[in-house]
């Protein structure tokens, strides 16, 4: 049944990309982005880990205003 | 197909407006004012936003932002802009546009509601668009920076200590607000002391055990908060469990101030920041969760559209309608403290120039609905019972009988067993004089959510909603005196340089420890002042509030002039002229009126005649001193911030003159133009 077929991939690429947003929007993914960011551009320079990076980007989050009234 | 959308939506928004404006006498439903709200943002957002992104601010599609030229992958990120969008909203939205609504439907449902849409469409969400672009234009610069260097040092300084003075005031509001909200109230107490362990838990989880997975986080921490409030609704019903979490005001107050002094203190990644997406989930959940159940329920409307009060006599806070009705609500229509984050992290994630429409402008309008919600919230509940909540014990009477009888006398009937059904339904103990606005906004969530997915969990709908606002609240209160402390040590770093290190501890001890204290103060004498303390700090909030959009405003206006498009110019001025003609005359009253319940220094004379005379109980009299004082350095504040207000706008004008005459002016700061070498589309995610 091609069609049923065609709506289920469908049906998997939306709820892929739900996933992907709400990785996104929730900052889950930002030690993955970071990685792929260095392979691109520096790929030279030494790597943070995971932890380290994780412990930067929440200091620079909370270093200036972040929430508001 | 644009053009008849657009036709479309203009009838749509003219009919339910006119909806509006005819139902004046009869009970009106809901669904018109979300109705005529919906259409009118979008009409904004298409029409107005578009015109001013293209012809004012000249967004240029091509231009390469900060976020391509200095990507780092770190703080510089292009990102998609839906996903900009959902963080700057959740950056955006705090419990400002819950509470200001709440407190402004004492004049009815009719001049908030104006106000919200008006204020938002030509006015806040102008000012986020345009300080979010110039920011972007600027390397991602802040306010203060931008102020400093388009207007000059005094600006920028302006900038500073009006973000500090407002820190402090919103902190005192928000921390009353909490107080009121868990007073005598041991379901609530418990629900919101649990939050501290969870939020300690998911920060060492993130930390120690999985860095950086913060949905798992989340998700861990929700279900948990979830079942806080479960566990909050058993506890209640044991005698001595419940006596742990039984206080009065004064003890709240206090572990308030201890508690934001420790988180303070404390690194952010164990406090601050799991409690951050804790309060991002809840937020957004509740959010989305309360549209679908007003549009579910479609309530009716049961306040009057324009009650008496507008003549300046309401019970909530005094004042007439106008002014007052603009200070109340800052945020929701227009609020200075968004363009702190519209140039802090936002810009730097922006892709594409033209993305500021739906980032800058969208967001807000969004806040607005939000802030649109809330008015509904609250003005669906029986006027009477609306009062009850609402009025502070020197306004109405300190018994239940005499409150009631002095609000029905204002033609809004209620009874003492109305009251008492309500408080049982709701498992508090009484709902009387819950002043600061949480508590009612709490009671119309529960029964809207109650009507629309479950009458039998009135109480659980009530704490959930009591709880989600407070953990709202908290988060603002801590990343605020985070913020308040950064500033205050920037300028006691030009004192003595040492303390303007902010990684110092002493001077992180100390700082923190000076703006506790600062905002300590008012929270105490709030709490201790018999007509509630929000009728005082509130509309000095306003005024902070709108003092610093008339800032960011007058930035944005000399940086239109100097650039050549002058014509446009009341794009900004024209917000900017009507920020400044209603927080002067705002504090013009608060300082000069005669009416005490209006007027600092009627109010602190009042008081001190009936001192001298002897006139006051006891209890009363105890306190009086203080509150006396208090009402004198408020009035002494709002000096101040008119002060500030109008050397920024001269500040403004000087440099606007310079330029209309041609005389030398300081260099634009907007970084040279790249062509963009990125796609025409960003990926969504990896």
């Amino acid at each position: 049944m091609p069609r049923l077929e065609r709506i289920g991939r469908k049906l998997r690429a939306c709820a892929a990309a739900l996933w992907c947003g709400l990785r996104a929007l929730s900052g889950d993914d930002a030690y993955e982005r970071y990685r792929a960011h260095h392979a691109a551009h520096h790929p030279r320079e030494p790597l943070l880990s995971r932890h380290a990076f994780c412990r930067e980007a929440m200091q620079r989050k909370w270093g200036g205003v972040s929430r508001c009234c | 197909m644009k053009k008849i959308s657009g036709v479309l939506l203009a009838v749509v928004a003219a009919f339910a407006m006119g909806g509006l404006a005819l139902h004046r006498h009869e009970p009106i439903n809901a669904l018109w004012i979300v109705t005529a709200a919906v259409c009118i943002y979008l009409l904004g957002y298409r029409f107005y936003a578009a015109w001013i992104a293209t012809r004012v601010l000249r967004v240029d599609p091509s231009r390469a932002t900060p976020a391509e030229r200095l990507s780092n992958g770190r703080d510089f990120v292009p990102t998609h802009r839906a996903i900009v969008f959902g963080h700057h909203f959740a950056a955006i939205a705090g419990p400002g546009p819950l509470v200001g609504p709440t407190l402004a439907a004492q004049f009815g449902y009719l001049p908030g509601t104006l106000w919200i849409l008006v204020g938002a469409v030509l006015g806040g969400c102008v000012q986020d668009m345009t300080i979010l672009l110039l920011s972007v234009r600027r390397d991602g610069r802040s306010l203060g920076q931008m102020a400093r260097d388009e207007l000059g040092p005094l600006g920028g300084l302006a900038a500073l200590i009006g973000t500090l003075l407002i820190l402090i005031v919103l902190a005192a509001v928000l921390g009353l607000v909490v107080v009121n909200a868990m007073k005598h109230s041991p379901w609530a107490t418990s629900t919101v002391a649990a939050t501290i362990p969870v939020a300690i838990l998911v920060g060492l989880y993130l930390r120690l055990w999985r860095p950086g997975r913060v949905l798992e986080g989340s998700v861990i921490g929700v279900v948990l908060v979830l079942l806080a409030v479960l566990v909050g609704g058993w506890l209640d019903q044991q005698p001595t469990v419940r006596a742990w979490f039984d206080y009065g005001p004064l003890p709240l107050a206090a572990c308030v101030v201890v508690y934001a002094w420790v988180a303070a203190i404390l690194p952010v990644w164990l406090l601050l920041a799991p409690r951050d997406y804790l309060s991002t989930f809840l937020k957004l959940g509740t959010v989305a969760l309360l549209a679908i159940a007003i549009v579910l329920t479609h309530p009716q409307i049961k306040m009057p559209a324009v009650t008496q009060f507008i003549d300046g006599s309401g019970p909530l806070f005094g004042g007439k309608l106008f002014p007052f009705v603009f200070i109340t609500i800052a945020c929701g229509a227009i609020s200075g403290f968004h363009a702190l984050v519209s140039s802090g992290t936002t810009p730097k994630l922006i892709t594409n120039e033209a993305d500021v429409r739906l980032v800058g402008y969208g967001s807000m309008a969004l806040e607005s609905f939000v802030a649109i919600m809330a008015i509904i919230a609250a003005t669906l509940l029986d006027p009477g019972v609306y009062f009850a909540i609402n009025s502070g014990a020197g306004v109405v009477g300190s018994t239940p009988e005499l409150a009631v009888h002095t609000i029905s006398g204002w033609g809004f009937p209620v009874s003492v067993q109305q009251m008492q059904d309500l408080a049982r339904a709701m498992g508090e103990q009484t709902l009387f004089a819950r002043t600061g606005g949480a508590p009612s906004l709490a009671v119309g969530m529960a029964s809207i959510f109650g009507s629309s997915f479950g009458k039998g969990l009135l109480a659980l709908w009530y704490h959930f909603a009591i709880m989600f606002e407070v953990v709202f609240i908290l988060t603002t209160l801590d990343a605020g005196t985070r913020v308040g402390r950064f500033i205050l040590q920037d300028l006691l770093g030009q004192a003595w340089a040492p303390l303007g290190r902010t990684s110092w501890y002493p001077s992180v001890l100390f700082a923190s420890t000076l703006l506790v204290a600062a905002w300590g103060y008012f929270l105490y004498v709030g709490v201790i002042d018999p007509n509630g303390g929000v009728n005082i700090l509130w509309p000095l909030f306003g005024i902070a509030n709108q003092m610093l959009a008339a800032i960011a405003l007058s930035v944005a206006t000399g940086i239109i002039i100097k650039s050549g498009r002058a014509r446009y110019a009341l794009v900004t001025l024209g917000p900017l002229a009507w920020l400044a003609i209603i927080t002067t005359t705002a504090a013009w009253q608060k300082i000069t009126s005669p009416d005490p319940h209006i007027g600092f220094l009627a109010g602190a004379g009042d008081l001190a005649a009936k001192l001298a005379a002897g006139a006051l109980s006891a209890e009363r009299a105890a306190v009086a001193p203080q509150l006396i004082f208090n009402q004198r350095l408020d009035a002494a504040l709002t000096v101040l911030f008119t002060a500030i207000l109008w050397l920024v706008i001269l500040d403004m004008a000087r440099v606007c003159v310079r330029r209309l005459r041609g005389l030398p002016l300081r260099l634009s700061s907007e970084a040279p133009y790249r062509e963009s070498r990125l796609p025409g589309a960003v990926v969504m995610g990896n």
